[in-house]
């Protein structure tokens, strides 16, 4: 392979170009793009009851709040992440007892919970999570459906280290 | 009084009536209320009851609507405007009450919902304006300065709860919850131009209750 011959004028306008270009912030080095952590939503830990046990679904259950758990950086989904859930529905309050529970995230990192249907309060329908397990940092989610007639509802953690 | 005068009061009179009560009426009877305990539905409902009075104020302020004297009007601005200061308390109590964090959060202008600013600035808005009219004649205010910020308050706390209301998914039906917002806000302007607050010359002097004819 020929190695190209580069006259004076080409040594100079390339010198001159990699002193602009190289403080001005226009060359960056390769970084491996990770996964950014999902940051807590406003609102999200409103009538949260810690301690919220593991149950089979809330309720007489009909709707379906879902999601996934992954690792910050490499995104590797996270088994067995406890992940509670409360919301406003047919059958009670946030504030009630009843209202909450929580579920393990599977082998995939995700979880599924069988609740009643939420319905809308405080102006949107919407439901609460919390990841608050302690060997990552917590979380708290507050996705809004986008409509009532909804009988699922999706929410997604990617977690850090705590 | 000739049959178009008659005509338009009966116009005036029959949208100032029906439109309210269409619109309580569907709340009242909200599939919602189902799920919400009796505090949270009084809360709900003392919110739609403050915004059919937040409309009828700015046409008692302007004594457009018909049979009704000066005096009289204005009486019952002030009755009416006591109501909507009261509706508000219970609004917001009750939904403390409901849920304390959500209502701190609108409170400290964090709250996740974009309604929520809307409401905290008219419940303030009506605060003001409501203590302004309680020490009317008590202020070092020329009584059309003293009208002109009662109005740009009054005004807030109109704009606010309607675009507070129309993006609330609650208990209000969306058909008579626009047309109710619409006609407040549209009642709120007219009065504003009907009696030229602004002006230079207004259409009536900001006289005191006792001055007006009964």
């Amino acid at each position: 392979m020929p190695f190209p011959h580069l006259n004076r004028r080409q040594v100079l306008a390339m010198g001159g170009a990699a002193f602009v270009a190289g403080p001005s912030g226009l060359v960056v080095p390769a970084r491996a793009q990770g996964l950014a952590p999902t940051p807590s939503m406003r609102g999200g830990a409103n009538n949260y009851r810690p301690g919220a046990p593991i149950v089979e679904r809330i309720g007489g259950g009909g709707f379906t709040m879902t999601g996934t758990v992954r690792r910050a950086g490499d995104g590797r989904p996270l088994p067995n992440q406890r992940i509670q859930i409360w919301a406003h529905t047919t059958e009670g309050h946030e504030r009630d007892w009843h209202s909450h529970g929580a579920t393990l995230t599977d082998e995939d990192g995700v979880f599924q919970m069988d609740m009643p249907q939420i319905v809308p309060a405080f102006g949107q329908p919407h439901g609460h999570l919390a990841y608050d397990s302690g060997d990552f940092k917590t979380v708290f989610l507050r996705p809004v459906m986008s409509s009532a007639k909804d009988t699922r509802l999706e929410a997604h953690f990617v977690l850090e280290p705590a | 009084m000739t049959i178009k005068a008659k005509l338009r009061a009966a116009i005036i009179w029959g949208l100032t009536v029906a439109v309210p009560a269409a619109a309580l009426w569907f709340a009242a009877t909200s599939p919602l209320l189902a799920w919400r305990d009796p505090v949270y539905v009084a809360a709900g409902l003392a919110g739609v009851v403050a915004l059919v009075l937040l409309f009828l104020q700015p046409l008692l302020a302007a004594g457009r609507l018909p049979g009704l004297s000066p005096y009289k009007s204005r009486r019952i601005h002030r009755w009416t405007g006591a109501c909507v200061l009261l509706a508000v308390l219970i609004h917001v109590a009750g939904l403390w009450i409901t849920s304390p964090p959500d209502v701190v959060d609108v409170l400290l202008f964090r709250s996740p919902a974009p309604f929520s600013i809307w409401g905290a600035v008219a419940m303030w808005a009506v605060f003001a304006t409501a203590t302004l009219a309680l020490l009317r004649g008590r202020l070092p205010l020329r009584p059309r300065m003293w009208r002109r910020l009662h109005t740009t308050l009054a005004l807030m706390s109109v704009i606010g709860t309607a675009g507070h209301a129309v993006q609330i998914e609650g208990t209000m039906e969306t058909v008579s919850k626009a047309v109710l917002c619409g006609l407040a806000v549209g009642a709120a302007f007219f009065a504003v131009l009907d009696l030229r607050i602004w002006a230079r010359k207004p259409r009536r002097e900001p006289l005191p209750l006792r001055a007006l004819k009964k």
